[in-house]
């Protein structure tokens, strides 16, 4: 590759500026949030460029369609206030879409300024003549803070906050459900927490649940908002859950959907890694028995039983290599999780969110290993290629988005592209990451990954293997 | 199928609030030609309403992705918070080509200085100085381009300051851009704010003369899908020489150096019209409006340029050419035209492209029943001869209109006044014009600028055309429907399309995109057939 710039001469220095970042912004998070929820319609306050911005980007990975509307900030309106545009724009939107909800987020714009959000939805609420508006629920995103996970998760929670009410149990569920919150994962994923709730007779409310309204059915007749996700009924009754189940170790205690349930409404939250390979599924499929009172089901097991069998198939191949693995942090945990199980030597697991719970969750999930992993946290692609070369340590493989292509390239490594976003590759909604099918999945992969690296740099020409 | 295209305009509008009614009645106009010659007049050019799913981009994007961004070795750094470097990076696939391993190549590189709260609090200027010192000596760049993104203008940081005192420091040339994405109508203020930006900064630093005899700059052709390899190998096998090509596949060097040029050629109007004016006034090079897409589009633009040049043997070698790539396309051109003659297609794309690529679908007999810029202005349209007569809005306002003077040393007319309008005379070649789309499409079809969601699928409804052409963020949307769709800002990570090869490309891939069998399966065969769709968008 030209003009690969050296890596730098002295260790660890303070970059001030970010070399190709590994993070996007807040509002994308909260944007795909509201596009978990039934009938609504995601809306970013401010400038249009960052609706096509987010759009374009969300629909590179997902390859489906995904509408966002914007507010449209001209220079006037960054100086006398965007409240008329607001308006206006929920009026247009309103009348082509017909949203059940509109999901409002800030951008770095509105929250320069300084927007009241909540007292210009106040107004906008309270003009006369019309009943039938739709839902209205904003979240303060502000991109020069955070990332495009903490956009999530903070949009989660505003929309539980804004949403719930106590006493308020839809009938289909009964009383005995629990709320999900599973944080960002691939579109079969979440077609996956529903199968286990399912196949555990639990009723649940997963929240977001995009695995229909971004990974839709061709279809005749075509519907502005997709069918699909969460319901209105059920974020309403969230408070009713026995309990909150969140995925992620690196969640920030006081900022989620489920510590917002525990405190107002004394619904448990349990807090359980993302659960990919075989100990963080245990301890959700452990969970799960223990919500539902029901023993895990003989289907699961069974898969649980193929993976140890693979893992002991497939150990010649994968022990003692060495993995890079990249992305968002409740990601990096889980893979990096799964990679120590097999037998795979993490050498440096990055991530470029500053959760301040990273490293510790990297050691709670690698603790027996021999050589502890280097983490480094809030980091750029730039800043991970010197750590590699400073401290020579030579991956055999590159796990993590689209974005660490170069990176590999100049590596010489394989990358496996796992995570978000996947933009050069197809089906990147449809990887199942979690479970133990989802394990089984990814160690196939990163087997046959390997074994195609040996089987192509070699004069031997190896037909069994 | 029969469409009343000015019942289905009042069956869209239906749905609007009064006002938003009355305004996209101006931008949705039905083409017809007019004895005295003109169009009608279609609004263009101004804000997208909040609330409307626009396919445009912002001011930043049109500066620092379209312009700037594909010049490979002017390194871009983006001062902002995150996203908008994120989003930006390597996302228009403008190819490019180093001149050895070594060269400097940053197209793929993400600079950003990551703003963060206590910058937005405390300004952020310090933090961008000490970022320009990092991209100088990480990678020793001839120049460096800093793009402001929104909160940039808003917090007060001075760009243009910082790089004035960067370039001072380091002794390289750093100028700033203040293409805050709320500044514009569309992407399109971003152009015109780069173009300013390249005249200011670069055009005219490097006074290499080139012996050669026919000297042009190609303006506006950003190399996307490897159009402008194409366009190189087939002007130098006339015996053209490129000096520049603003932007794809160009350097600092051959920008600096475009000045010396005798010609430009205007591919994109809308992106780039104001360095060729703003040329023609300092340095006195003529610009015309040329056409690459389509192969007797492509074979057209070389006779002008001969014309132009008024040389026999140039004149010949272009024949030369035209003749040897046109039997190789007409080859295709027979066969496709056999499986698509007839078939439609709908254009949104751009301020020229969805122009341009109308001349590729008349060559295989397709037609295009509806098109419309995202970011074109009326010249765009209607042509240039409605320049006069154009209100300057609000927004246009804020962007700055260089007065330019001819250069007291280096002004030097290439052809004298009496020499072009006998030119004109003599061809149909025009200079400093674009004759725009409208004139060149049927009447009745349809023109809709800055088309919505909610538009695009009435019109495909309504037609249902065999193609249509945008970008991403319509495609799956428009695929889910059953209707095809092209990208043609990115062309789906295929071509080239420009050129003769490209529009043999261009042929192949419409014939495979237009008679592809897939959607057969939608429906399972223990399904009944659904009714026919009924009305759901204004329900």
């Amino acid at each position: 590759m030209s003009s690969q710039p050296r890596p730098s001469k002295s260790p660890r220095p303070n970059w001030v500026s970010t070399r190709n970042p590994c993070k996007a912004c807040a509002p994308l998070g909260a944007a795909l949030v509201m596009r978990g929820i039934e009938g609504a319609l995601p809306f970013l306050h401010g400038s249009q460029g960052c609706a096509t911005y987010m759009r374009r980007y969300l629909i590179s990975h997902f390859r489906e369609p995904m509408d966002i509307a914007t507010s449209g900030f001209s220079e006037a309106t960054t100086i006398f206030g965007g409240e008329k545009n607001l308006c206006q724009g929920l009026d247009n939107v309103t009348s082509q879409y017909h949203p059940a909800l509109i999901g409002i987020a800030t951008t770095c714009l509105t929250e320069t300024i300084g927007e009241d959000m909540h007292g210009m939805l106040h107004q906008y609420r309270a003009r006369p003549g019309e009943a039938d508006d739709p839902l209205l629920v904003h979240v303060s995103t502000p991109a020069y803070s955070g990332t495009h996970i903490d956009g999530f998760n903070d949009a989660v929670r505003a929309v539980v906050e804004q949403l719930a009410e106590a006493g308020h149990a839809p009938s289909a569920y009964l009383e005995n459900f629990v709320n999900v919150f599973p944080g960002l994962v691939s579109s079969e994923d979440l077609r996956f927490l529903k199968e286990v709730c399912a196949d555990f007779a639990l009723p649940a409310t997963l929240f977001p649940d995009y695995s229909e309204t971004l990974d839709g059915p061709s279809m005749e007749i075509y519907k502005k908002i997709p069918e699909g996700g969460t319901s209105l009924a059920a974020l309403r009754a969230t408070p009713s859950a026995k309990a909150s189940i969140e995925l992620g170790r690196t969640l920030r205690q006081k900022r989620t959907a489920a510590s917002f349930l525990q405190e107002r409404f004394s619904v448990p939250a349990k807090r359980i890694g993302l659960p990919i390979g075989i100990n963080e599924s245990d301890s959700f499929f452990a969970a799960l028995e223990k919500l539902s009172g029901h023993k895990t089901p003989e289907k699961y097991t069974r898969e649980r039983g193929r993976l140890v069998d693979a893992y002991v198939d497939g150990h010649k191949y994968l022990f003692g290599k060495r993995a890079l693995i990249i992305g968002d942090e409740d990601m990096v945990v889980g893979l990096t999780s799964f990679l120590a199980e097999t037998g795979v030597l993490p050498v440096l697991c990055a991530s470029g969110g500053k959760s301040g719970a990273f490293a510790r969750s990297i050691a709670e999930v690698t603790t027996h290993l021999r050589e502890p992993a280097m983490v480094r946290e809030g980091v750029d692609f730039m800043t991970i290629a010197e750590e590699l070369a400073l401290k020579d340590l030579k991956p055999d493989f590159v796990i993590g988005s689209s974005k660490a292509a170069k990176l590999a390239r100049t590596l010489g490594v394989p990358l496996i592209r796992l995570g978000f976003p996947i933009h050069d590759r197809i089906g990147g909604q449809r990887i199942l990451h979690l479970g133990y099918r989802g394990a089984q999945q990814l160690f196939d992969l990163v087997v046959n990954t390997l074994l195609e690296v040996k089987q192509d740099s070699n004069s031997i020409g190896y037909s069994y293997l | 199928m029969s469409v009343d295209p000015r019942v289905l305009k009042e069956e869209i509008l239906q749905i609007y609030p009064k006002k938003l009614r009355q305004k996209r009645s101006d931008s949705i106009v039905i083409n017809e030609h007019r004895e005295d010659g003109t169009v009608p007049e279609i609004k263009a050019n101004v804000r997208s309403n909040p609330g409307i799913i626009t396919q445009r981009g912002c001011t930043y994007a049109g500066c620092k992705g379209v312009v700037i961004g594909p010049s490979r070795d002017i390194l871009s750094l983006v001062h902002g918070p995150i996203g908008c470097s994120f989003y930006a990076w390597l996302t228009r696939r403008n190819q490019t080509r180093p001149e050895s391993p070594e060269a400097q190549n940053f197209i793929n590189y993400c600079l950003s200085t990551d703003m963060q709260e206590e910058n937005i609090v405390f300004g952020g200027e310090k933090k961008l100085k000490e970022a320009v010192r990092e991209a100088f000596h990480l990678f020793h760049p001839k120049a460096i381009a800093i793009f402001s993104t929104c909160p940039v203008g808003l917090i007060g940081d001075d760009v243009h300051a910082v790089a004035r005192e960067m370039k001072a420091e380091l002794g390289i040339n750093i100028f700033g851009f203040s293409c805050e994405g709320y500044r514009g109508v569309s992407q399109s203020a971003g152009h015109h704010i780069a173009n300013n930006g390249l005249f200011k900064h670069i055009i005219g630093n490097d006074e290499t003369p080139h012996p050669e005899k026919f000297k042009v700059n190609l303006l506006g052709e950003y190399n996307i899908g490897g159009d402008g390899f194409v366009l190189e190998d087939i002007l130098s096998r006339c015996g053209i020489k490129q000096i520049s090509t603003f932007s794809g596949n160009s350097t600092y060097d051959t920008m600096a150096n475009s000045h010396t040029a005798d010609l430009n050629l205007v591919m994109c109007h809308r992106s780039i019209n104001y360095v060729a004016e703003m040329m023609e006034k300092r340095f006195g090079i003529p610009w015309m409006k040329v056409n690459f897409i389509g192969a007797t589009a492509t074979a057209k633009s070389l006779r002008r340029i001969g014309e132009y040049f008024e040389d026999d043997g140039l004149k010949a070698r272009i024949e030369e050419v035209i003749a040897e790539e046109m039997a190789k396309v007409e080859a295709v051109q027979a066969v496709v035209k056999s499986r698509c003659q007839g078939k439609t297609a709908m254009l949104f794309v751009g301020g020229s492209r969805a122009h341009h690529y109308q001349q590729l679908f008349t060559e295989i007999g397709m037609k295009t029943v509806v098109a419309g810029y995202e970011f074109g202005h009326r010249d765009d349209y209607e042509g240039r001869k409605v320049l006069p007569g154009l209100k300057v809005d609000a927004d246009s306002k804020n962007i700055e209109e260089i007065d330019v003077v001819p250069d007291p040393e280096r002004y030097r007319p290439r052809r004298t006044p009496e020499q072009i309008a006998k030119l004109e005379a003599k061809t149909e070649m025009e200079f400093r014009d674009y004759v725009g789309m409208m004139p060149e499409m049927d009447s009745d079809a349809m023109v809709i600028d800055d088309i919505s969601h909610y538009e695009t699928e009435r019109i495909l409804e309504a037609y249902r055309p065999d193609i249509f052409c945008a970008g991403i963020k319509e495609k799956f949307g428009v695929q889910k429907m059953g209707i095809p769709c092209k990208q043609l800002h990115s062309y789906d990570y295929g071509g080239p399309y420009a050129g003769f090869a490209g529009a043999i490309n261009f042929f192949n891939d419409i014939d495979r995109l237009v008679n592809m069998k897939i959607w057969r399966y939608a429906t399972p065969p223990w399904q009944p057939p659904t009714q026919q769709p009924e009305q759901v968008a204004a329900d």
